[in-house]
């Protein structure tokens, strides 16, 4: 077979196993609509709810904080257009960072567009958000910061707990998004003890499903709703409840390792990317962006004078898959999210990430890092 | 609603002798490219050319069609049959045309107030009706039919903003109302063959389109330069070689390995030229594919001043290596012009796919605009040209592309 080490994982994952029966269990067994009132629909609801409490528990939260949605994106827009729709006669003042993933960054920019004052926060070279910037920037008429806990890029984690208490501290009417789809599951967070109002998931980050993920709805907070339609979800997602990947999802969930706040990252996933991060230190010709001390599956780097489309498309004659910065397009150089943590142009156009999961072996990294060395040498001509 | 399309073709009524020739390839480039929406009847008669489809496929064709080089313009139409003699048609067989053409005026045009006049051909004299009277009489239901204070409709005999037609021939009746431009043009493969240079932008297809166009028969080449350009970048030129290939049937498409090539170039050549020198190897490789091939000419998408390369001077660089003639269909036309015309081919949203080729990745920072023949010289000096591009032949791979039927 030829060979294939998927280094992408920061992008999407390969199911579990447990994951794919669990869908297809559901699929052929379980397909009835949990709104029916039959017996066969029953046993759909308790699908539902098993898999809601598995995720709950997971974040330490309760079973009615947790919402389901078709994955991150829709997580991410449910609860700032949510809280934009619902609370915009507290205050019209919005705070972000320029490092968000795209579900974010787009909307508030839409939000702007429609007159709300949204302020960024500054961040360093490594993408960690400056504290003292952000506590200057809340005022009485802020009513949301979304901050994500890990950047899908860079792979930095913001102090989260921190963050919280300063924004709490500040203006504790505001609410505090977070965006944790690639902090979950791999990043100790104790929502039901921390100052975190809504915290966005997805299943396909962590080996489940595509199309399915969550929002964890601090209790009392009223969100409006995106979806109208049947009242599924405590009436904020109508739509025939995804049970086929909810129940994916759930399996995903419990295959989680158990975080803690003294073990707050997966280790076994953490020494391979140590291992790495050594190995990458080796080589010169290899700049790395993402801080030593980052979540466990992101490392990004750069090798100037290589674009990393094209370094991209080497790798992936030799088996090896990763990613560019992100997307990138002709017009607009490098990556949105390198450019605003204030790297050099050529750092980022030539900026690569490559992203872990915890079954990847020190051999496959070796043969990773063998091969990078030599495509190095086949692509650097000056 | 409509049961046929009548084709009208131009210039190849020009061309004496050979017009059977021309017609015949001209039916069977329309054959291909609606093949895959259905094997349809054709027939040649009165210097046009009738295709009959079901009417709902008739705008799907007509969209087809429209882009068929060597038609000059169509109209679909709907055939109203008199019984066995057409001296027989009576006030009922009226009657009834009357409301088919009403049918159809109400059909077609949908914008008031507007202007109108009914014009007939009366080829079969045996009709008993005269064309000015027919002209009178369905115009006169038309305004009977259609009127109300939103919808004002008159005559106008000189300018109408809708012709509606009634050809009377052999007994039956056509009607039409619309007519679609086609690219007008010569039909694909009447010119000899050529060699057109793919690359995935917006130009080349269109330069490709309109050689085809001209009557020519085209195959491609395409320079790829794994791990610079990915995979994606060539399905782009697949798809697009698909598109031209619907237009001009089988399209080999040849992809010689061009990283060597580029990478040597990057390693030998002043770095202002490498795009020079990068041209002047592509229409090396192109030279030996056009031989191969029994090509006569090599068709590239340059405009003049487009870009750094396309300057008269990079052109001029690009033709002392060319043993062919560089045919450059675009070399006047403005971008905005190439973009609409690859948006009615169909290649535009292909072309804008954002995958970079080879092109867009080795394009130095500052390039020369008017390169020097002897500074290219010296810049190609430490190249082993023959070698090279014998390597870039020997990896290339060969896709034949064929779209549509036969």
């Amino acid at each position: 077979m030829e060979k294939e080490i998927y280094l992408d994982n920061a992008a999407t994952t390969k199911a579990l196993p447990e994951v794919t029966a669990a869908v297809v269990d559901a699929l052929e067994n379980n397909y009835a609509n949990p709104s029916s009132l039959h017996r066969f629909g029953l046993k759909s609801e308790k699908i539902l709810k098993n898999s809601r409490k598995t995720i709950a528990d997971y974040l330490g939260v309760r079973s009615e904080e947790i919402i389901f949605t078709s994955g991150g994106t829709e997580s991410n827009n449910l609860a700032i257009r949510g809280i934009t729709e619902a609370y915009k006669n507290r205050g019209r003042h919005l705070i972000t960072s320029p490092i968000e993933h795209s579900s974010v960054a787009e909307l508030f920019k839409a939000l702007e567009k429609e007159g709300w004052q949204v302020d960024r926060v500054k961040v360093d070279q490594k993408g960690q958000v400056d504290l003292d910037h952000l506590k200057s920037l809340i005022s009485e008429e802020t009513i949301l910061i979304s901050i994500m806990q890990v950047n899908n890029e860079m792979g930095t984690i913001q102090p989260l707990k921190k963050i919280a208490e300063i924004i709490k501290e500040k203006n504790p009417l505001s609410f505090f998004h977070v965006d944790g789809v690639q902090a979950f599951g791999k990043i100790y967070s104790n929502l039901g003890e921390w100052p975190v109002d809504l915290y966005s998931i997805s299943g396909h980050k962590i080996h489940g499903p595509k199309g399915i993920g969550a929002l964890y709805i601090k209790k009392g907070i009223d969100l409006k709703p995106l979806i109208y339609g049947g009242g599924q979800e405590r009436n904020l997602r109508s739509g025939t409840e995804n049970i086929p990947a909810i129940a994916g999802f759930r399996e995903a969930v419990r295959k989680l390792p158990q975080l803690t706040a003294e073990e707050n990252t997966d280790q076994k996933m953490a020494e391979l990317r140590h291992y790495l991060f050594n190995s990458f230190k080796k080589i010169k010709a290899v700049e790395i962006n993402s801080p030593e001390s980052g979540a466990p599956h992101i490392i990004n780097f750069s090798i100037p004078g290589i674009k990393g489309e094209t370094m991209l498309h080497a790798l992936e004659s030799q088996g090896i898959y990763i990613s560019t910065g992100s997307a990138c397009s002709s017009k607009k150089k490098g990556s949105r999210i390198i450019n605003a943590c204030g790297l050099s142009a050529a750092r980022s156009e030539s900026a690569l990430r490559v992203s872990l999961n915890r079954n990847i072996t020190k051999t496959d990294l070796d043969y990773f890092v063998e091969t990078l060395k030599e495509q190095i040498d086949f692509l650097k001509l000056f | 609603m409509y049961d046929l399309i009548i084709i009208r073709y131009g210039e190849i009524g020009l061309k004496g002798d050979n017009i059977n020739d021309f017609i015949s390839q001209l039916v069977s480039n329309i054959k291909r490219a609606t093949g895959d929406l259905g094997d349809f009847e054709i027939s040649t008669i009165y210097g046009r050319i009738f295709l009959y489809a079901e009417s709902n496929k008739i705008e799907k064709i007509v969209d087809r069609l429209i882009n068929v080089p060597g038609i000059i313009s169509l109209s679909p139409a709907q055939r109203f049959r008199i019984g066995k003699k057409v001296a027989d048609f009576n006030e009922q067989d009226f009657e009834k045309l009357k409301s088919k053409v009403v049918q159809l005026f109400k059909a077609e045009v949908r914008n008031y107030p507007t202007t109108f006049k009914v014009e007939t051909t009366r080829a079969d004299k045996s009709f008993p009706m005269e064309s000015p009277e027919l002209n009178r009489e369905l115009g006169a239901e038309i305004l009977r039919e259609i009127e109300g204070p939103d919808s004002p409709l008159s005559v106008d005999v000189h300018q109408p903003e809708h012709l509606f037609e009634v050809e009377i021939r052999r007994g039956k009746i056509y009607l039409f109302i619309r007519r679609e431009a086609g690219p007008g043009g010569l039909p694909v493969k009447s010119s000899g063959k050529a060699l057109l240079l793919l690359s995935g932008g917006i130009d080349s297809p269109v330069a490709g389109w309109l050689g085809l166009k001209r009557g020519l028969s085209l195959s491609a080449v395409y320079f790829n330069s794994p791990p610079y350009t990915s995979e994606r970048a060539k399905e782009k030129v697949i798809d697009l070689a698909k598109v031209l290939s619907r237009y001009g049937g089988e399209i080999k498409l040849q992809i010689p390995y061009f990283t060597e090539i580029q990478q040597e170039i990057l390693k030998k050549s002043p770095r202002r030229y490498t795009v020079t020198i990068m041209r002047r190897m592509m229409i090396r490789i192109g030279n030996r594919l056009a031989a191969m091939n029994n090509e006569l000419a090599l068709v590239t998408g340059e405009s003049l001043g487009q870009v750094a390369s396309q300057t008269l001077e990079g052109l001029r660089s690009s033709d002392e290596v060319a043993e062919f003639p560089v045919l450059r269909p675009l070399i006047t036309m403005d971008k905005n012009d190439i973009i609409s015309l690859a948006k009615r081919v169909g290649t535009y949203e292909i072309s804008i796919r954002p995958h970079e080729d080879c092109c867009t990745i080795f394009v130095p920072d500052n390039p020369a605009t008017q390169p020097k023949l002897d500074t290219i010289h010296f810049g190609e000096e430490d190249l082993e040209i023959e070698k090279l591009i014998d390597r870039a032949i020997e990896k290339m791979e060969v896709i034949t592309i064929n779209e549509g039927a036969e």
